[in-house]
Parts: C-alpha cells; sequence; structure tokens
C-alpha cells in the first residue's frame, strides 16, 4: 500500500528546484544593495513568493496531493492577509498619535497655565 | 476508476471541483493520505499562524515607532578582511538552510525507494546542517547581545522594539530548527534500524514537511526582517 500512496519523482526535479532555489536566495541576498524603495520591495517579495511555492508545491509535494488538502491547507491563511491589513492600519494610528503626543514640543495650551 | 479495498476513493476521482467537493461530502475520510501527514499538514497550518503573528507584530511595532529602525544590513554585517560585507552571515545561514532542505527532498525519495541505509544517511546530513544553522545562530546572537548591546527591551541603534522582535521571531525560529534536529536524528535512527520496513517509508516524508516548513519560515524571515 505504501508504494501506491507515496510520492515518487525523478531525481532531476529535485536537483532541478534545489539549484533554482540556490539563485533564488542570490538573488534575494543581491537586493540588499540595491536602494530602499518600491523596486526593492518588489523584488524582496517577488523573490520571496518563488521560494516559497517551489518549496511548498515541490519539496513539500503539494502540487500531486489532492484539492481537498491543499484547500485546507493553502485556504485558511488567507485570512490572515485581514489582521496584516488591519495591524497596519492601526500602526500608522499608533504612530501618528505618538507623534502628536511625545516627539513634537508641546504648544502651551490650557492645560500648561494650569500649573 | 480503480477502488482500492483500503482506502475507498471517495467521491468522484475527476480533477478539479469535483473532486474537492467530493472528497468533503464522502461520508468517509476527507484526506486520502495517511493520517500522520494529515496531522502533520495541520499542525503546520497551525505553525503557520503562530510565525506570521510575531512577523504581523512585528510589522505594526515597526510601523508604529516614530524612531529610526536599526538598519539590519549594517547591524548584521561583517567584516572580512577589512572589509565590511552586509548581512555576510544570515547570507549563509540561508544557503545552509536550502541546502538541507535538498538532502531532506533526497531521503524522502530515497525512503520511499526501500533505500533505507542512503535515506537515513541523507536525514543525518540534513541534521548536521540543521546543527551548523543553529551554531551560527548561537553565534549572532552572543555577538549582538555581547558586542553591540541589543537587548529586548532597547538598543544602542535605534528604535527599542527591535531587540524584542528580533529575539521572538529568530529564537522562535531557532527553537524549531533544533527540535527539527532531534526529530530528524531519531526518525533516521529508527530508519537505519529497519523499523519500518513492515510499515512504509511514509515517516520520512512526514519528517521532511516539518523540515522544509522550517525552511519556509526561514524564507520569509529573511524577506521581512533582513532586507526589508
Amino acid at each position: 500500500m505504501s508504494e501506491a500512496t507515496g510520492q515518487q519523482h525523478p531525481l532531476k526535479l529535485y536537483f532541478v528546484i534545489w539549484g533554482l532555489l540556490f539563485a533564488l536566495s542570490t538573488a534575494s541576498y543581491a537586493t540588499d544593495f540595491l536602494e530602499h524603495g518600491y523596486f526593492r520591495w518588489f523584488l524582496i517579495l517577488t523573490f520571496m513568493f518563488l521560494k516559497a511555492g517551489f518549496i511548498i508545491a515541490i519539496f513539500m509535494h503539494m502540487k500531486w496531493e489532492r484539492l481537498a488538502l491543499i484547500w485546507a491547507i493553502l485556504g485558511p491563511p488567507a485570512v490572515l492577509l485581514v489582521l496584516i491589513g488591519l495591524m497596519a492600519v492601526e500602526g500608522d494610528y499608533t504612530e501618528l498619535t505618538r507623534r502628536d503626543f511625545f516627539s513634537a514640543p508641546l504648544a502651551p495650551t490650557g492645560h500648561a497655565e494650569a500649573h | 476508476m480503480a477502488h482500492s479495498e483500503t482506502v475507498p476513493a471517495a467521491g468522484s476521482n475527476e480533477p478539479g471541483w469535483q473532486e474537492l467537493v467530493g472528497d468533503w461530502s464522502a461520508d468517509k475520510q476527507t484526506f486520502q493520505v495517511p493520517w500522520g501527514k494529515a496531522m502533520m499538514w495541520i499542525f503546520l497550518l497551525s505553525d503557520t499562524f503562530i510565525f506570521s503573528c510575531f512577523l504581523t507584530g512585528y510589522m505594526n511595532v515597526r510601523i508604529s515607532t516614530p524612531v529610526e529602525w536599526p538598519n539590519p544590513s549594517v547591524v548584521f554585517g561583517l567584516e572580512v578582511f577589512g572589509f565590511n560585507v552586509p548581512l555576510l552571515l544570515i547570507g549563509i545561514m540561508t544557503f545552509v538552510l536550502i541546502t538541507s532542505s535538498g538532502t531532506m527532498a533526497l531521503a524522502v525519495n530515497f525512503g520511499y525507494r526501500r533505500d533505507r541505509g542512503r535515506a537515513a544517511a541523507l536525514m543525518f546530513i540534513t541534521a548536521a546542517f540543521g546543527a551548523i544553522f543553529v551554531g551560527m545562530q548561537a553565534f549572532e546572537w552572543s555577538k549582538l547581545i555581547i558586542e553591540e548591546g541589543i537587548r529586548p527591551w532597547g538598543n544602542p541603534m535605534g528604535a527599542s522594539q527591535f531587540g524584542a522582535s528580533f529575539f521572538m521571531i529568530t529564537g522562535f525560529h531557532g527553537l524549531h530548527v533544533s527540535a527539527g534536529v532531534a526529530y530528524l536524528t531519531i526518525v533516521a535512527m529508527k530508519v537505519l534500524r529497519g523499523d519500518y520496513e513492515k510499515k512504509g517509508y511514509e515517516i520520512v516524508e512526514i519528517t521532511g514537511l516539518y523540515w522544509h516548513f522550517v525552511d519556509l519560515v526561514w524564507v520569509f524571515i529573511f524577506a521581512f526582517f533582513y532586507l526589508w
């Protein structure tokens, strides 16, 4: 039975993906020499998703699994996008309030006069 | 459509939505993989949420601080022969982990070929690369704590949230690698002893799933913490 369910693929495939992962890692390391900005962030994300995709699809054999498993595993993390979106908004708000209350020299207000 | 006796093919085997709906609605087992593999996938799914929460928390504190974030490229740079190479150690650690993922993938393949000697040997090599990774991380941590004076509550370079995010995220990942080294070593010894000759070698693939996941998490940490 184990032979029937086991994932058996030619070794060559693994070597090709291995090489690709090495190339992509080199490329993502190279982005560190670029200036910070949208182009660099775009490259970082592109190489990251390509590497993650190859690891999941080929090394973890997700490509050959049935849809029932693929959707059960890859579907739920999509809700994380909501969390990331909310926390990004929240972070911006916290920064604004911090700049308002902590860093700018306080203008004299009605409260200050009370002392 | 050949229906096996032991694992009845639930619903339709047509590729696409019919297969998905059939598997989920057949009143039988949903995932037609060994139970250990399904459980490992579900564990990894929960781990995905843990690491995502850490990375999202890091994103939140990094956005919310008005103080300049320390430049990882400089903080993690190493001086080699008088040259300052940015992110050198982290780059090497990335390649060590990618290499170990490759040897793990080969181990799974040899396991299914019932070549247990090679499968076990490749698993031991994978564990050794994992141990090297943890060793380099220990070096990096000591350098940051002792020489750079980085603490979870502050550091001399900038935003004080840097240390907390760094130790939390890389520490939890390092813990996963260490656990993986132990897990790989135990399973490799059992493979070598021939414990799985009757049961089959799915266990190598299940162990491999865990190991590839550790590598996968590093891909995200490398992109978001070290390169961003």
